[in-house]
């Protein structure tokens, strides 16, 4: 019984990938420019079918970070749990970008021990890999996970102190900054990923108010050698960017085989030593919402 | 008065090109006539007024913005942004109140605004083509924004006019000693 619970949980944890292709992870919040010297945000956050309707899942706010715009630890206010949705506020006292980012990192995979297949235990480390695998595991295989779901928003001027790059996952770098976007004009971001720039990754947009219109209007892009894409924004609104690498969701199979490898360039992930080659493979994703204005 | 003078030209000095031309003797004025329509609306709030000069390759000029400036804590500037294209050209890199652009907002009627050339916000204009932009941005209301190209020098006697159609009236720009 308890074995057969055990692999429910296993193939359900599987299944997340695959299941979360048809939803989405996001954050709103209710202004990304703001004026003033002391203003504040309220941001939505949920996992939904569409965007930006809660009606589906509350996000978790419990990992949320904030980075204030010179670099500081600021924190999220007035968090509250919704059967859709969860909310919080940020408070915003200093003149340039904040980021809100909700990031996690970890390592799945697997090891044979007395003849028996386990998975390596959810919520898994990088650091503490070595004290989950049992002493005489064999067949170990692991791949590293890494998802970034962050929003930014400015008060006053933009600044970009805050796009210091961590190595990890993918993650976006401005060319154009993402709080001054304006309807009608093209805006470059370079991604990524594990700190090198994510040639070819596919990265998807979608406007928001996807409820009262029939086409999706999803713009898909794929990042040049440079890892930059450009997308010219057809209407003012909110959108939200994604772009996954892994677990069989846009943008194709990870790993090895996945965007970046390509060999020539000289910018695919070096192979990592304790993620051998066979499933599962090293998953990243990256999500933003961005606010554009009208002209 | 003549400090501010000075830090306004440094904080702007990108848009006056012509470091070293003197202000002529008899100092030319940028005579700025706006129109602020009486709306029939149920709620009604004065709206938000910026006035800045644009020239391809230079940075913007904010010369005058009408808004809510003495609210207590400076709560007033909380919708600067909604006067957006202003907002992105020059307002967000000023730190508010401004000495000399800042004032307060402005009932309906035609309302009139002068700019001395070599002076407080307008300093010292280089030769070439520039635009004056007004834009209003109205609470519980909407946004428009008017364009008014001209020439610097002007030619004498030159008047430019420009009206929006919701939230601007009739816009003219004349040029005087």
């Amino acid at each position: 019984m308890k074995a057969r619970f055990l692999i429910a949980g296993a193939l359900a944890a599987l299944s997340l990938a695959t299941t979360a292709q048809a939803h989405r992870q996001w954050m709103l919040p209710s202004s990304t420019t703001l004026s003033g010297n002391d203003s504040w945000v309220t941001v939505d956050a949920a996992i939904s079918n569409d965007v930006f309707y809660f009606e589906h899942f509350p996000m978790g706010t419990e990992n949320v970070v904030v980075t204030e715009p010179d670099g500081a630890a600021g924190k999220i206010e007035n968090a509250a749990k919704g059967r859709y949705r969860s909310t919080f506020d940020v408070h915003l006292t200093k003149p340039g970008t904040y980021r809100i980012a909700n990031v996690s990192t970890g390592v799945m995979g697997s090891y044979t021990l007395n003849g028996k297949q386990e998975r390596l235990p959810r919520g898994t480390t990088k650091d503490k890999l070595a004290s989950v695998i049992p002493a005489g595991a064999t067949n170990v295989q692991t791949a590293e996970m890494a998802s970034r779901n962050e929003i930014f928003v400015t008060l006053g001027a933009p600044s970009t102190t805050i796009f210091k790059p961590t190595g990890v996952g993918i993650e976006l770098v401005p060319v154009t900054h993402p709080n001054d976007l304006v309807s009608g004009e093209a805006a470059t971001f370079q991604f990524l990923l594990d700190g090198k720039p994510a040639a070819g990754l596919k990265i998807t947009v979608i406007p928001g108010g996807i409820r009262y219109r029939d086409a999706l209007g999803q713009i898909d892009l794929t990042a040049d050698k440079d890892g930059k894409a450009t997308i010219t924004w057809p209407q003012p609104g909110m959108y939200w960017l994604n772009a996954t690498l892994g677990g069989g969701r846009e943008g194709g199979p990870g790993g090895e085989g996945g965007p970046g490898a390509k060999a020539g360039e000289g910018t695919p992930p070096a192979p990592r030593p304790q993620a051998p080659a066979g499933p599962p493979q090293r998953r990243a994703s990256y999500i933003t919402t961005l606010e554009v204005l009208a002209p | 008065m003549q400090i501010s003078h000075r830090l306004l030209l440094t904080g702007t000095a990108a848009l006056g090109v012509a470091g070293t031309a003197a202000a002529p003797a008899t100092a030319q004025t940028l005579n700025v006539s706006v129109n602020i329509p009486r709306l029939s609306v149920a709620e009604y709030h004065r709206p938000y007024v910026a006035i800045w000069v644009e020239k391809e390759g230079a940075a913007p000029r904010s010369l005058a913005v009408w808004y809510d400036y003495d609210k207590a804590k400076g709560e007033g500037t909380k919708w600067l942004r909604d006067v957006r294209q202003w907002w992105r050209a020059s307002g967000r890199a000023l730190t508010f109140p401004v000495d000399g652009v800042s004032g307060a907002t402005r009932a309906p009627g035609d309302q009139k605004i002068a700019f001395t050339a070599g002076k407080g916000p307008l300093g010292t204009l280089a030769p070439g083509n520039y635009t004056l932009l007004v834009e209003a941005a109205r609470e519980v209301g909407g946004r428009e924004v008017v364009r008014l190209p001209f020439s610097w020098p002007p030619k004498p006697g030159a008047t430019v006019r420009a009206a929006g159609s919701s939230e601007l009236g009739a816009v003219a720009l004349s040029f005087g000693k």
